[in-house]
C-alpha cells in the first residue's frame, strides 16, 4: 500500500503550500486517491473547489501524513469521489452549487446549498450565471412501503435553534428514514473572504459558527501564519489554547444540560446552565467578551490576560471542580434519564470510521482522533491530557465523552495557567510577496476544523475554505436515528449537536 | 439528587436584579409603537425566536436568558414554540436568501398585534455579511422592524434591556389608551 507522501511526491508539487504539501495530480492519480479512500486506507479531510480546480485534503492515519491533491478541470468535470466514498457526496454537491464543477458518475447530483433563491448560479465560479427564475422543487429521496408516513420539520423549529429541514419517514412511532435538507444559513462566506484583507477575513472566520468562534479564528490564523511563515509569540500560543479550552468547557457544559433537558430532566439543565454562564463570565472578565470573539487574531491574540482575569479563571475552575462531580453522579444515578440515553441513537463504529467523525461523535464510537493530540500543535505538545474513548456510540456515550472532556479541559486550563510564559502577545508581519498557501487543522469542541487559504501578492485573501466537522457528522445523524422513535430525535440530535451555520457557510 | 435539591434550599438565589432600561432604547421603541392596540398584552410577552441565518452566537445568548441568573420568565417574558402564540418575533442573522420565505411565512403566521425585534449586528444591516450574493442584508429588508438590539452577539443583559423597553413601551401605551 503506497503512502500518501508517495502520491504527492510523484505529482507536480505546488510551491509555498505549508505546512503540508499540495500537488496537482492527473485524473488517474486522483482516481487512485479515491480508491485509497474507498478502501479505508486514507481518510477525507475536505473537498473544495476553485474556478477550474478541485482540491481534496487527505489524511494517511498510518503515518499521520496530510496532503492536498488538486485536479485541474478545464471542462468543469472531475471523477466523482462520492461515487466510491459516500462521505464526499455533500461536499461535491456544495462544490457543484458554488463553482459549477460537476463530479462525473456521482450518484447524487441534487443541489445542496443552492435553493434557487440567490438570483445567481455558480456564484464563485469564473462564469457566474443569472439563475433561472424558478428552480424546480427539491426532490427528497423516495420512500416506499406500506403504512409509512412522512413528517416534515423545519426550517423554522419549535425551539431556539438554527434553521434546517428534517424529513422523517416513520412506520408508526419508528423512524425508518431521516433525510436532512440544509443550506438555509448559507451566507456566502467563501465569496466574502475572497478579496478581503487578512484581518477582515479573520473576523469573518470567527463568525462561521458562533459556538466555535475561538476554534475557527484559531484555524484561520494558524493557516495564515503557516502560509506567511509567522512565528507567533509563545504567550499568545498559550493564551489561544486557554481560550480554546474555555470555549470547550462552555459548550460541553451547555450540551450536557441541554441533552438532559431533551429527556425532560430540567434539573441538570438548570445546574449545567449555571456552570456554563460562569464560564462565559470568566471569559468576559479575562478576555473582554463572553464568547471571546475577535480575540484570536493573525499574529497572536488581541488582549492580554491580567491578574484579575487569572483570578476569575482560577475561581471558575475551583467552582466547576466543586459542583460538577455531583452533577455527574446525578446523571449516572438517575434511572429515568439513563432509560432515555442508553442504547438510543447508536452510531456504529464502522460508520464513524468511514466518515471520520470528529469530536465526541467519533470518540463515542471508537474513533480515536483528536487534532490536539494526533497533530500535537503547540502548546498541546507540552501539555498532559487524555483523549477519552468509548465504543457504544449511543447518546449516553456522547454525554460521557463530554463529561470526561470537561475534566480534561479543567486540567488543561490549570496547566496553562501554571506554565503561561511571559512576553509579547502579537507580532507584526509582512503581508506581501505571495502567493502563499496555508492550511491548518484545529480541534474545536465539535471536532476538527480545517482551514485552507491562499494569500495573493497584494496580501489579500484570494481563496479561503473552512470545513466544519459537521459535514461528516450530519450524515451520521441520519444513520443513528434509524429504528429509534420519533420522540427520541431531539435527544439524538442534541447529542450530535451539529452546526448549521458552520456547515452551510 | 436529594443533596442537590437540599443545597438549593439553603443557597441564595443566583437571579440578578433587573437591568435599568436604557432611555435610547425606549425612545426608539416609543417611535416604533405608533398607536397600535396594546391593551391585550398586559404584563406578558411571548417571543418566537427566528434564526434567519445567524452564526448562532445570538441564539446562544438568547438561551442564556433562560438560565438561573437572568431567569427571563420572572418578567412575564417567555419563549414560545409557535409564531401563533407569539407577540414578538425575535429575529437574528443577516437574513439569508434561503431563509427569507420562511421568515416571511413565520411573520404572516403571527397574529396581530405583533412586533419584530432585530437582534444582533447582522440583523441590523447584514453586519459582516452585507454585500454577499446569499444574504438579503438585515431584517428590515424583509419585515417591518420595531426595535433593534445591537451587539455581536448582544450579551443577555442587553437583550433583556431591549425586551423590557419593549414591554414598558407597550404597557405605557396601553395605559394611555385606557385612560
Ligand atoms: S450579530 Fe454576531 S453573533 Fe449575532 S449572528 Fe451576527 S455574527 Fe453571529
Amino acid at each position: 500500500m503506497p503512502a500518501l507522501t508517495d502520491l504527492i511526491l510523484a505529482a507536480e508539487g505546488v510551491d509555498n503550500h505549508l505546512p503540508w504539501p499540495r500537488a496537482v495530480v492527473t485524473s488517474k492519480e486522483w482516481s487512485f486517491a479515491v480508491e485509497q479512500l474507498a478502501e479505508g486506507h486514507w481518510s477525507l479531510l475536505g473537498l473544495w473547489g476553485e474556478p477550474g480546480t478541485v482540491h481534496m485534503a487527505l489524511l494517511d492515519e498510518a503515518v499521520w501524513d496530510i496532503g492536498v491533491v488538486s485536479l485541474l478541470c478545464p471542462d468543469g468535470r472531475y471523477p466523482s469521489v462520492g461515487l466510491l466514498h459516500p462521505p464526499a457526496l455533500r461536499l461535491e454537491r456544495a462544490v457543484a452549487d458554488l463553482f459549477g464543477l460537476l463530479p462525473q458518475g456521482a450518484p447524487d447530483t441534487r443541489r445542496w446549498l443552492d435553493h434557487g433563491h440567490w438570483g445567481v448560479s455558480f456564484p464563485l465560479s469564473a462564469r457566474v450565471q443569472t439563475a433561472a427564475a424558478a428552480a424546480p422543487p427539491y426532490q427528497f429521496l423516495p420512500v416506499e412501503g406500506e403504512s409509512l408516513h412522512q413528517i416534515p420539520v423545519g426550517p423554522v423549529h419549535a425551539g431556539i435553534i438554527e434553521p434546517g429541514h428534517f424529513r422523517f419517514t416513520a412506520s408508526g412511532e419508528t423512524v425508518v428514514r431521516l433525510e436532512e435538507g440544509l443550506g438555509y444559513t448559507h451566507k456566502g462566506m467563501e465569496g466574502l473572504m475572497a478579496g478581503s484583507d487578512i484581518d477582515h477575513a479573520a473576523k469573518l472566520a470567527g463568525r462561521t459558527s458562533g459556538d466555535s468562534t475561538v476554534a475557527y479564528a484559531l484555524a484561520f490564523c494558524r493557516a495564515v501564519e503557516a502560509a506567511l511563515g509567522i512565528e507567533v509569540p509563545a504567550r499568545a500560543v498559550w493564551l489561544r489554547a486557554l481560550m480554546a479550552e474555555l470555549e470547550r468547557l462552555a459548550n460541553h457544559l451547555g450540551d450536557i444540560g441541554a441533552i438532559c433537558n431533551d429527556a425532560a430532566f430540567a434539573l441538570m439543565h438548570a445546574h449545567c446552565g449555571v456552570l456554563r454562564e460562569r464560564v462565559l463570565r470568566a471569559s468576559d472578565a479575562a478576555f473582554g467578551h463572553r464568547l471571546m470573539r475577535d480575540r484570536v487574531v493573525p499574529g497572536g491574540v488581541a488582549i492580554d490576560l491580567n491578574d484579575e482575569g487569572t483570578t476569575a479563571i482560577r475561581s471558575l475552575i475551583a467552582e466547576i471542580r466543586q459542583r460538577f462531580p455531583a452533577l455527574v453522579e446525578l446523571y449516572d444515578n438517575t434511572a429515568s434519564l439513563q432509560d432515555r440515553t442508553v442504547a438510543t441513537g447508536r452510531l456504529r463504529v464502522e460508520l464513524a470510521r468511514q466518515y471520520r467523525a470528529g469530536g465526541y461523535v467519533g470518540r463515542a464510537s471508537g474513533r480515536d482522533f483528536d487534532a490536539r493530540r494526533s497533530l500535537a500543535y503547540p502548546p498541546y505538545d507540552a501539555l498532559n491530557f487524555n483523549v477519552p474513548l468509548l465504543q457504544e456510540g449511543d447518546v449516553n456515550a456522547r454525554v460521557w465523552i463530554r463529561i470526561h472532556e470537561v475534566e480534561q479541559s479543567l486540567s488543561l486550563v490549570e496547566q496553562i495557567l501554571r506554565q503561561l510564559p511571559g512576553g509579547p502577545i502579537r507580532v507584526d508581519f509582512a503581508r506581501t510577496g505571495g502567493p502563499h498557501e496555508g492550511m491548518a487543522l484545529v480541534e474545536g469542541f465539535r471536532g476538527d476544523i480545517l482551514a485552507w487559504l491562499r494569500i495573493g501578492k497584494s496580501g489579500l485573501i484570494e481563496r479561503c475554505h473552512l470545513r466544519d466537522p459537521s459535514w461528516f457528522q450530519w450524515p451520521l445523524l441520519e444513520a443513528a436515528i434509524e429504528g429509534n422513535i420519533v420522540a427520541d430525535f431531539p435527544l439524538c440530535n442534541k447529542s450530535f449537536n451539529c452546526s448549521y451555520s458552520g456547515h452551510d457557510l | 439528587m436529594r443533596k442537590l435539591l437540599f443545597e438549593s434550599l439553603i443557597r441564595p438565589p443566583l437571579t440578578e436584579r433587573p437591568p435599568r432600561v436604557s432611555d435610547a432604547a425606549v425612545d426608539e421603541l416609543a417611535r416604533a409603537l405608533n398607536g397600535v392596540a396594546h391593551r391585550r398584552l398586559g404584563r406578558s410577552l411571548s417571543i418566537r425566536a427566528v434564526d434567519a441565518g445567524s452564526c448562532n452566537g445570538c441564539e446562544l445568548e438568547m438561551h442564556a436568558l433562560n438560565n438561573a441568573f437572568y431567569d427571563i420568565e420572572r418578567f412575564g417574558i417567555r419563549f414560545v414554540a409557535s409564531p401563533r402564540h407569539a407577540d414578538v418575533l425575535l429575529v437574528t442573522g443577516p437574513v439569508t436568501k434561503n431563509m427569507r420565505d420562511a421568515l416571511k411565512r413565520t411573520y404572516d403566521a403571527t397574529p396581530n398585534p405583533k412586533w419584530v425585534v432585530a437582534l444582533g449586528d447582522c440583523a441590523l444591516n447584514g453586519g459582516c455579511f452585507a454585500g454577499s450574493y446569499a444574504v438579503v442584508g438585515g431584517v428590515s429588508e424583509a419585515l417591518p422592524v420595531d426595535l433593534h438590539i445591537p451587539g455581536c452577539p448582544p450579551p443577555p443583559i442587553e437583550i433583556l434591556k431591549g425586551l423590557l423597553a419593549l414591554l414598558e413601551g407597550v404597557n405605557s401605551r396601553a395605559a394611555i389608551a385606557r385612560a
